[in-house]
């Protein structure tokens, strides 16, 4: 547990970077430092390893004050990954990764092992181990960092935003390794970033900052998306958050119809009195892998013994899983669906039903309460 | 007249040939000057390095070092070298001292300037990271941004090198001067062309394989510095000689006035 107890930094001209700071991080979960620049969010994050000392109150960890420890000491207890990584360039990747352990009085030969499990704890070749750092890719690059600050395996991380200067692809990447990687290793994880979208996936606790300094809510993603404070907050985290708070419900509470679900050998005839009812039928195959949709209308006109796989389909967009996506990953799937319906599957891709666009707002509707 | 040329060069060649060494007199003939030439102008810059390296690493660490210190090799520079040795000539004779003190102060003009901008140029995320996994000042300093900074301090070495060499045959002056001293007592005195035209090409080649010694020694002490920096780019194995970080190192490197002596 981090605690910051009236926690200030004021420098000599008067600028004020964190104005008193109370705030408790919780050990092994994952607390994200959003604001936008100059909101303190990075001074405070430093303030737990002694990179910047508060001029007023008190920083502890498991309730010891840190200004009691050591600085060097105390940073070797704490992971640290920086946005652009700061390798050191002339040493090996392996080598990178090794420093801690290598600081520590850890054997060269025990911390180049430990280094290249890390590797493959974070993704990374092992091969790539002999590298210099600027033989790699940002991503790749990044990952190392990650490596490195886990190397001497801290209870602590601290994150200042670290995938910021990446490309959007690669930035979901790493932060879906984070999450695998935090369920693995339940760290206690400070995470500093500008992004609120980042800020909403990554974090089980979110502290917004103020310009100023000033913490201005200090909640769980969801409640902030519900319920901001202010209209700072409000306007922070965007105007779309009501939508953005759909992925916090589960996609498994839709009523999933599969009575217009049908395999590609069946017959015109046989779907014709469905279709009647419903403008939009679901072919599958006899995997029940999704094909397409096809619509009332390409019906009229089609004679009778003509099978399903022959007709002309409209590409069905993208499917959900219905067991661990959210509501907003369903809505997407229905949005960008021709047919203006989602397509639910399982696990494997299988199709379990659609959920047309009615149904689902009388579920969004439901959690809007 | 290329008959004339072919001539002139024979007999420069022959001249060369039958002064190389004297096994009877070995003080005597080209090869001793060389071997002087080097002796002197390796020792000046080997002590010029470990005078620059200290200062350099205390300027960082306390930055109002700097600015004196380089106004003070600067002037120093500024002196003659010919004023130096005699000055010098009292304390310390006709020893090698005498020539390798001035030329050591000399390269500190180049090597100062190096040692700092290296130190300096270190990326501030590699320092912060250094500080943020617990490396203290000291050992900060001596694991990550002294080794970044070797690019940039054997690209000053290579200037200081060359000027050292060249500079070594002022020294003739005063007695000492390696292959100086063909071209002065030699080729002066004797209105004779053929000693001055060895010593400028044997002069030359040192300088040549110095520079190439270094370059040498840079591939093997920084394996990670290649100017194929960028990611995509070719991935051929090309000669780093330049700081990898870019310009600005070599921009004070070059400002070494030519010419000296």
């Amino acid at each position: 547990m981090i605690t910051f107890e009236g926690a200030a930094k004021h420098y000599p001209d008067g600028t004020v970077a964190v104005a008193d700071l109370d705030l408790t991080v919780e050990t092994g979960r994952t607390t994200v430092f959003v604001g936008p620049s100059g909101s303190g969010k990075t001074t405070s994050l430093r303030m737990i390893n002694r990179m910047v000392e508060p001029t007023r109150g008190t920083v502890r960890i498991d309730g010891v004050d840190i200004r009691d420890r050591d600085p060097a000491l105390l940073r070797r207890g704490i992971g640290y990954v920086i946005q652009q990584a700061g390798l050191f360039p002339h040493r090996t990747v392996l080598d990178n990764i090794a420093t801690v352990p290598l600081l520590v009085g850890t054997s060269r030969r025990a911390a180049r092992a430990r280094a290249a499990e890390l590797m493959e704890l974070v993704g990374l070749d092992p091969a790539m181990g002999r590298r210099w750092p600027h033989q790699l890719s940002g991503g790749q690059q990044q990952r190392v960092g990650v490596a490195r600050a886990l190397a001497a395996d801290p209870p602590v991380l601290l994150m200042d935003e670290p995938f910021s200067a990446v490309d959007p692809v690669v930035r979901a990447g790493l932060q879906d390794e984070l999450l695998r990687l935090q369920q693995e290793l339940h760290k206690t994880v400070v995470f500093v970033t500008h992004d609120i979208d980042e800020a909403v996936r990554l974090g089980d606790r979110i502290a917004v900052f103020r310009p100023g300094g000033e913490l201005a809510q200090y909640d769980t993603p969801e409640r902030l998306l519900t319920t901001p404070v202010d209209g700072f907050v409000e306007s922070f985290v965007g105007h779309d958050r009501g939508v953005r708070r759909l992925s916090f419900f589960p996609a498994r509470t839709l009523p999933l119809r599969d009575d217009v679900v049908f395999e590609d050998d069946l017959k015109v005839e046989d779907v014709r009195h469905i279709a009647a009812e419903h403008p939009w039928l679901l072919v599958v195959d006899t995997d029940r892998t999704p094909l397409g949709w096809i619509s009332e209308r390409s019906l009229v006109g089609v004679p009778s013994g003509i099978r399903l796989s022959e007709l002309d389909t409209v590409p069905y967009g993208h499917t959900f899983t219905a067991e661990t996506d959210s509501l907003r990953a369903a809505l997407d799937a229905a949005v960008l669906s021709p047919a203006g319906r989602a397509v639910g599957v399982d696990g494997d891709g299988r199709v379990l039903g659609v959920v047309s666009q009615d149904e689902l707002g009388a579920a969004l509707w439901s959690v809007a309460e | 007249m290329s008959a004339g040329v072919w001539d002139w060069s024979q007999g420069v060649w022959d001249w060369a040939a039958a002064n190389w060494y004297f096994p009877q007199e070995p003080g005597r003939g080209i090869r001793p000057r060389l071997v002087e030439h080097i002796r002197l102008a390796y020792a000046s810059i080997a002590i010029g390095l470990a005078l620059a390296i200290p200062l350099g690493l205390a300027c960082v660490r306390w930055k109002v070092l700097y600015p004196p210190l380089l106004t003070g090799v600067n002037v120093l520079y500024a002196v003659p070298s010919i004023a130096l040795f005699f000055l010098l000539l009292p304390y310390t004779g006709f020893s090698d001292w005498t020539a390798i003190l001035p030329l050591a102060l000399y390269t500190l003009v180049i090597l100062l300037p190096n040692v700092v901008d290296g130190l300096n140029q270190v990326p501030d995320h590699v320092r912060q990271a250094a500080v943020a996994m617990g490396f203290g000042p000291l050992r900060r300093l001596v694991r990550v941004e002294t080794p970044v900074a070797v690019p940039v301090i054997i690209a000053g070495l290579r200037v200081a090198s060359v000027a050292t060499i060249s500079m070594v045959s002022v020294a003739s002056l005063v007695g000492l001067g390696g292959l100086g001293r063909l071209i002065l007592s030699d080729g002066f005195r004797r209105q004779f062309d053929a000693p001055i035209v060895v010593g400028v090409v044997l002069v030359v080649l040192l300088a040549f394989a110095t520079d190439a010694l270094l370059v040498l020694a840079q591939r093997l002490l920084t394996p990670w510095a290649r100017r194929d920096r960028r990611r995509g780019g070719p991935r051929r194995r090309r000669r780093a000689a330049v700081s990898p970080v870019g310009a600005p190192a070599l921009e004070s490197t070059a400002v070494a006035p030519p010419g000296k002596g």
